[in-house]
């Protein structure tokens, strides 16, 4: 029987410090009921208990909330203010965000299980400055002038590409959101979003925070509610001009072929991962276990990009492992709104089942379960951090995405064959490389199939950096310039030139 | 006048001078020029008989078999397609047909060619060379490739070889020279990391191309594949293969490695599908109809989500306001939308006319219309051939019988022309109204649908009501309304007193239900081309 890391009793929890005040829709600027009356539960994490009821939102709310955005674009403010304008209106937002941080962050613990002091610091922190960043860009999005051939004058305008659909996870809530309506709104177009409906409380929070910067009426509409219904419906509008998603790989066709068979809407997909993390015999050992550590346990493994697979050489295999056990020992779980808690409850029952059940499979599938493996008493949706060594590549943990605490390790002799086998996977998400021979680096970083490499490091995402997938883990890139582009058509413009001096 | 003096030079294509013709003008000057001096071109107006023996072009029929791995050869089921001259409605060549197994071939072939083959790991300006090699080639072999598309599509071979032909060079020594210019950013970070791009090559990609321009299409998608260092899959159309099958041999000759360009004719449910839905394929760029665009799309999301960049159809608005020249007006609609006998994907399919010079237009574009020469697309001076094929010559003769049941008012053509071949009259439909199916539909043919309009507010509205916006004219004077219209028509290419001028530094593609993405310029290059960021931490940076 492998060490537990927790105590098998129920997690102790305080009474939130904050409680739910927008529970509703946000269309045209109103905070309104779903037109069927309906409401669903968000429940805590921490003990399964309600935190509010909120407004449902259906198909004929999405359609509500598309007049409402196709209006505000067709013929309202927003796309005709100047982009210094936009860029001033979302600047004061990130101001007002930044304002409510403590509120914001432990709405997000409250929600989602996640401790308040990395909601506080990396969360809401994060989107203040994803917003900053966009912010930034409203004014600087240029089109060219294009030499042409003959004597003709060609220019590209870059303009809005008008409605937009966006549809975020219940991992990173509030940073989701930035991250898509930021750069949507920066380029001058309405947005339509969807929350998760395990976590609508901060957007529908920052839903609120817009109205107080003069965001227009329609040009920011939040919509709680499930995927095959208001999700679905997003998806498939036909006044819909583009549809951005993050979640999972299964849903992601799902929204593409929805997209193909409706107006062709182009997609924007940030999809599931199954990241390698590759050390070296050279790596600097406490470094690796350090980031391995972070890779799969940071945010209870809820993360896309987390570092599910953790390939180290057999130099040093069994000096990583014996410390990354000692590692996962020390970590503090607990009620995520105690100081100095590292590890909550997962977002709900229905993940923790399938993280249990990944647990399970590994155990039958032969893995080497050298750490936890449990739930944390009968209350709430704790995990323990749990270790397999041993993993072997066609094992089911070493394949699907589990999206839990569950660090997978697996041992291999040589350079040719780890980049065989990191890139024998579906997905192409990130990966991770802990060496100090930049030659290997250098190598690897071009030899992994994934949208984003981390060397010595994990984990590192900043607003300027693009991040996206290779392979079925995406299409497109969220974040810095490149994401700019999800969100603009081009137009090219021609006309005769007479008596140019030069061509 | 310009148009005058290139008049003269298509005047004398069919002679010597086309060498001179050539040197003279830039490639969008001849297309520009050719747009208007068709109009000119008036003393032929003597019709050309096209019941006559038809004219044979002295090129032999050689390449008919797959390209596939470097070598030519036959379909993996022994299958042949005739390809059909649609002058005469007889068979020019029995042609390999490509099927599920052949894609297969393919694409191993093309992934072995990217995973382990030198084309992704040569220098950039070793890939350039190869690729400038190729335009070299495909200049030389200008009037056989014009020839095949003339032959198998019916296409002016005038145009071909003076226009189209040379527009795939250029296109090629375009992307030639962006193969060594392909470059990522480094990225000032907020923490102490050293973050930068790199803009990989996609893989293995599939290209599915039309009928109507067969060799600008594959230039189109092949040029910036190979330019990023991708490997490819290339279905053509099963109307037009024969074009695309000499360059591959071309390719072959100017030293491009084995299984980077796989070239596959065969059929859209089939070969096509095979494509979309290949799981070992990492990028599909499809240009054809909307209808086939949504299977494309659904059958890359239900494989391996491959992205995918679609050049689809049209309903483009030619807006004619009441300061236009009238003249002007009438021969750059006429050939906005009668060029390549209507097959355009961006075809000036919806003329509206100010209503303050719609009697005098109207008058105009039918004068212009009855003197289109017809005839055998061999034979200089001839305008127009015929349609593609049979199937395309009935759907287009059925959009006209629906024009006249919905009322619309006929002012010319409407019917076969000749006895034999897919040719079609010159057509014009005047009062058509908006609720129309030939106002709504793309009808891919030489029907031109004209209507009358009021107001700028009222133009705006009725251009942009359509489920399409790929392309759109704007004929005026005033700078106001030229850029009034320029941003309000939702359409991805704004011609302003011009139509259909073509350049490789122009962005190509369309909003709404018109495509996804873009081709031409610089904005292709990242439809073939995965970002990678890279991060490692700083110790002891200078600076940040």
């Amino acid at each position: 029987m492998a060490p537990s890391v927790g105590t098998s009793a129920d997690v102790e929890v305080e009474a939130a410090p904050v409680s739910a005040k927008y529970t509703k829709l946000f269309i045209d600027g109103q905070f309104v009921d779903a037109l069927s009356g309906k409401t669903f539960d968000t429940l805590d994490p921490r003990n399964g208990e309600l935190i509010a009821k909120v407004a449902e939102a259906d198909k004929e709310d999405v359609d509500l909330a598309v007049q409402a955005a196709r209006k505000a674009f067709d013929e309202g403010p927003w796309p005709r203010l100047s982009g210094y304008e936009r860029g001033r209106i979302l600047f004061k937002y990130a101001d007002i965000l930044e304002q409510h941080a403590d509120e914001l962050a432990a709405l997000e613990t409250l929600d989602n299980g996640k401790p308040v002091q990395y909601a506080r610091q990396l969360d809401v922190a994060g989107a203040v400055r994803i917003m900053r960043i966009f912010a930034g860009y409203a004014d600087k999005i240029s089109g060219r002038s294009v030499k042409m051939d003959g004597s003709y004058q060609g220019y590209t305008l870059h303009e809005p590409i008008g409605v937009v659909g966006q549809i975020i996870p219940w991992n990173f809530p509030l940073v989701m959101f930035a991250t898509k309506v930021s750069p949507a709104l920066a380029c001058g177009n309405t947005v339509i979003l969807k929350p998760a409906e395990q976590t609508p409380l901060t957007a529908l929070y920052a839903a609120h925070l817009a109205t107080e910067v003069g965001l227009p009426p329609g040009v920011l509409n939040v919509l709680p509610g499930f995927g095959p219904t208001a999700g679905a419906a997003i998806a498939s509008h036909i006044g819909i001009d583009k549809v951005s998603f993050t979640g999972s790989t299964e849903v992601g066709r799902k929204i593409m072929i929805a997209a193909a068979n409706s107006n062709l809407k182009p997609v924007t997909l940030e999809l599931g991962g199954k990241s390698p993390l590759i050390i070296l015999d050279d790596a600097d050992l406490d470094l690796a276990v350090q980031l391995s550590y972070m890779a799969i346990f940071f945010n209870q493994g809820q993360v896309c990009c987390a570092g599910s697979r953790i390939f180290v050489q057999e130099g040093i295999y069994d000096a990583f492992l014996k410390k990354s056990i000692e590692l996962a020992k020390q970590r503090v779980i607990g009620d995520p709104f105690k100081g100095g808690v590292e590890h909550g409850p997962l977002v709900d029952q229905l993940q923790l089942k399938t993280v249990m059940g990944y647990i399970e499979s590994g155990k039958e599938e032969g893995a080497n379960l050298v750490i936890g493996g449990n739930q944390i008493g009968s209350k709430g949706y704790y995990v323990e951090p749990t270790i397999f060594a041993d993993v072997q590549d066609n094992m089911k943990i070493a394949k699907e995405e589990i999206f839990g605490p569950v660090m997978s390790v697996f041992k291999f002799k040589s350079v040719e064959e780890i980049i065989q086998r990191a890139n024998n996977t579906n997905y192409g998400l990130a990966a991770g490389i802990v060496t100090k021979n930049i030659d290997l680096a250098n190598r690897f970083s071009r030899s992994i199939r994934a949208g984003i490499i981390w060397i010595n490091c994990y984990h590192i995402v900043d607003p300027s950096l693009p991040f996206g997938g290779y392979k079925m883990s995406g299409i497109g890139r969220e974040n810095g310039e490149y994401v700019l582009q999800n969100y603009l058509q081009v137009k090219a413009v021609v006309t005769p030139l007479y008596d140019s001096p030069w061509l | 006048m310009a148009s005058r003096g290139l008049s003269y030079a298509i005047s004398r294509i069919a002679g010597s001078s086309c060498m001179r013709f050539r040197s003279a003008s830039s490639l969008s000057d001849i297309s520009r020029q050719c747009g208007r001096s068709w109009g000119a071109i008036r003393s032929y107006a003597v019709a050309a008989e096209v019941d006559e023996e038809p004219i044979k072009p002295p090129f032999d029929i050689t390449y008919t078999k797959l390209l596939i791995n470097g070598e030519f050869v036959d379909s993996a089921s022994g299958k042949t397609f005739p390809t059909v001259d649609p002058r005469t409605e007889e068979v020019i060549a029995n042609v390999a047909e490509g099927d599920v197994e052949d894609i297969d071939r393919a694409v191993k072939a093309a992934r072995k060619a990217f995973d382990e083959g030198p084309w992704p790991r040569m220098s950039s300006y070793e890939r350039s060379k190869i690729i400038h090699r190729f335009a070299d080639l495909i200049e030389k072999n200008n009037d056989e490739l014009a020839a095949l598309d003339t032959l198998d599509s019916g296409k002016i071979y005038d145009q071909a070889r003076l226009i189209e032909i040379p527009l795939v060079t250029r296109l090629f020594r375009y992307y030639g020279g962006w193969a060594d210019k392909i470059h990522g950013m480094t990225l000032p970070v907020d923490g102490p990391y050293q973050a930068y791009t790199l803009h990989e090559p996609i893989g293995v990609v599939g290209q599915i191309i039309p009928w109507n321009f067969p060799m600008v299409m594959f230039s189109w998608k092949v040029a910036p594949a190979l330019a990023c260092g991708n490997t490819i899959v290339l279905k053509t159309a099963e109307q037009t293969p024969l074009s695309s099958i000499l360059a591959g041999k071309l390719a072959l000759e100017a030293g491009l490695p084995p299984g980077v360009l796989n070239i596959v004719s065969g059929y859209g449910p089939t070969a096509g599908a095979a494509v979309s839905k290949h799981m070992d394929v990492d990028k599909v760029a499809f240009t054809g109809s909307t209808e086939v665009g949504k299977i494309i799309m659904q059958s890359a999301a239900q494989s391996n989500l491959k992205p995918v960049t679609l050049e689809l159809g049209g309903k483009s608005p030619f807006i004619i306001c009441e300061d236009a020249d009238v003249d002007q007006a009438v021969e750059l609609s006429h050939f906005a939308l009668f060029f390549n006998q209507g097959q355009c994907c961006c075809a000036g399919s919806r003329t509206f006319v100010h209503e303050s010079i719609y009697d005098e237009y109207l008058e105009k574009a039918k004068d212009r219309a009855l003197k289109r020469i017809v005839g055998d697309p061999f034979k200089s001076g001839v305008e127009q051939g015929p349609q593609v094929d049979e199937v395309q010559f009935n759907k287009v003769l059925g959009y006209i019988d629906a024009g006249q049941q919905e009322g619309a008012r006929l002012l010319t053509g409407g019917a076969r022309f000749g006895r034999k071949g897919y040719y079609i009259k010159p057509t014009i439909f005047a009062d058509v109204q908006d609720a129309m199916s030939i106002a709504k539909d793309e009808i891919f043919g030489p029907v031109q649908s004209v209507t009358k309009f009021r107001t700028l507010e009222e133009v705006v509205k009725r251009a942009n009501n359509t489920d399409y916006g790929l392309a759109a004219g704007v004929f005026t004077k005033s700078l106001d309304t030229a850029n009034t219209l320029s941003r309000a028509l939702r359409v991805g290419t704004v011609w302003i007193n011009c139509y259909d001028i073509f350049d490789a530094s122009v962005p190509f593609g369309g909003y709404k239900m018109s495509g996804v993405g873009r081709e031409k310029g610089e904005h292709v290059l990242k439809n073939y081309l995965q970002v990678k960021a890279v991060m490692t931490p700083l110790v002891n940076p200078a600076w940040l």
